[in-house]
């Protein structure tokens, strides 16, 4: 079944000089609180972290649902937030792939997908045997998951408390572990091109469309980096 | 239908559309080899794509975060990167400052 060492050594990944652990909880208890101002009760705010688990589209529903937006409408604005998890996965997925392993594994725990256990396991993989990465992969998830379902609990309990400034400085701290970890990856010429366009123009193309321009702005910079690495012979 | 039933839905509609991009992702995984230009090529828009949606947090934010001026937003952005750097890639520190000098900065 699941290499329980391997497992334990992907989450032991929550602790060290590198943990997704704090910025993870910070965001997640941000988000607990902005669940309750949205109307959800504390079942409602720890499902939401459990069955979906990606921030951003968890924003687009506790403001639409503030907004009185249509289920509909929900749908679409969180299937084109959250799009960007389907590159994420296939660059992934294929480096934890091994013949032995049951295909379950990978249905399963591609729910575990997101920004920080993204970043962690591209950091790490190849430090574990190809056979046992996706056991190492699932013990990454099921810590960064697993924080954010407590961590929204935590921020939904302690909202009261939890004055206008403090929700300022968690909501920050999200974007700047990222940013920090992606310069961190930014190890060949062509990730470091993909990282700057996407950068800038993204915010570029947000001007024109605010619903299109994270999707077409990965696209554009993203294809124009690797013809730039097709053209450079690397 | 009361507020309850809507909640609900959304929380649904919310994770099946956030499923059905990461299991499309595992079914394409089974046919990319992770040594293809197609590999390398999902490999870039995933960075490209992640990097347009963070400068979008940082500069068009949603929620709390447009509350806290762009210079304000920008400079602690650059000040954590910067101690990323010298503090030989601690994530740590960074993350942990950029939360106390945001709330500093936006309640002076």
């Amino acid at each position: 079944m699941i290499n329980s060492k391997i497992f334990f050594k992907g989450l032991k990944s929550l602790i060290g000089v590198r943990s997704p652990a704090i910025p993870l909880a910070a965001c997640f208890i941000a988000l607990g609180a902005l669940l309750k101002d949205a109307g959800l009760n504390i079942q409602q705010s720890a499902a939401s972290s459990f069955f979906t688990y990606a921030l951003p589209g968890q924003l687009v529903m506790a403001e639409s649902l503030l907004i009185g937006a249509s289920i509909i409408n929900i749908f679409i604005a969180v299937w084109l937030v959250n799009f960007r998890l389907y590159p994420m996965t296939v660059s992934l997925f294929p480096l934890l792939k091994h013949k032995s392993q049951p295909k379950w594994k990978y249905y399963l725990s591609c729910h575990f997908l997101a920004i920080s256990s993204w970043l962690i396991a591209k950091d790490t993989y190849k430090k574990i045997d190809q056979k046992y990465r996706i056991d190492f992969w699932m013990g990454i998830g099921f810590g960064t998951w697993s924080t954010a379902i407590v961590a929204t609990l935590i921020g939904f309990t302690l909202s009261d408390y939890l004055n206008k400034d403090i929700i300022i400085g968690l909501a920050i701290v999200n974007p700047v572990y990222f940013f920090c970890m992606m310069i961190g990856a930014m190890n060949n010429l062509k990730i470091t091109l993909a990282v700057i366009l996407g950068t800038t123009l993204g915010p570029l193309f947000y001007l024109f469309s605010s619903e299109w321009a994270i999707l077409f702005a990965g696209l554009t910079a993203g294809s124009v980096s690797y013809l730039f690495g097709v053209r450079d012979g690397s | 239908m009361d507020l309850n039933n809507i909640i609900v839905l959304a929380i649904i509609a919310t994770s099946v559309a956030t499923f059905i991009s990461r299991f499309l992702g595992a079914v394409t995984s089974e046919r990319v080899d992770a040594n293809s230009k197609l590999f390398d090529w999902f490999n870039l828009v995933a960075y490209s794509t992640l990097a347009a949606l963070l400068s979008r947090i940082i500069i068009f934010p949603a929620g709390v975060l447009a509350d806290a001026e762009l210079i304000v937003r920008l400079l602690v952005l650059v000040c954590c990167i910067f101690i990323f750097i010298i503090m030989k890639k601690n994530l740590v520190i960074p993350t942990i400052f950029s939360a106390i000098l945001l709330s500093v900065l936006t309640s002076i």
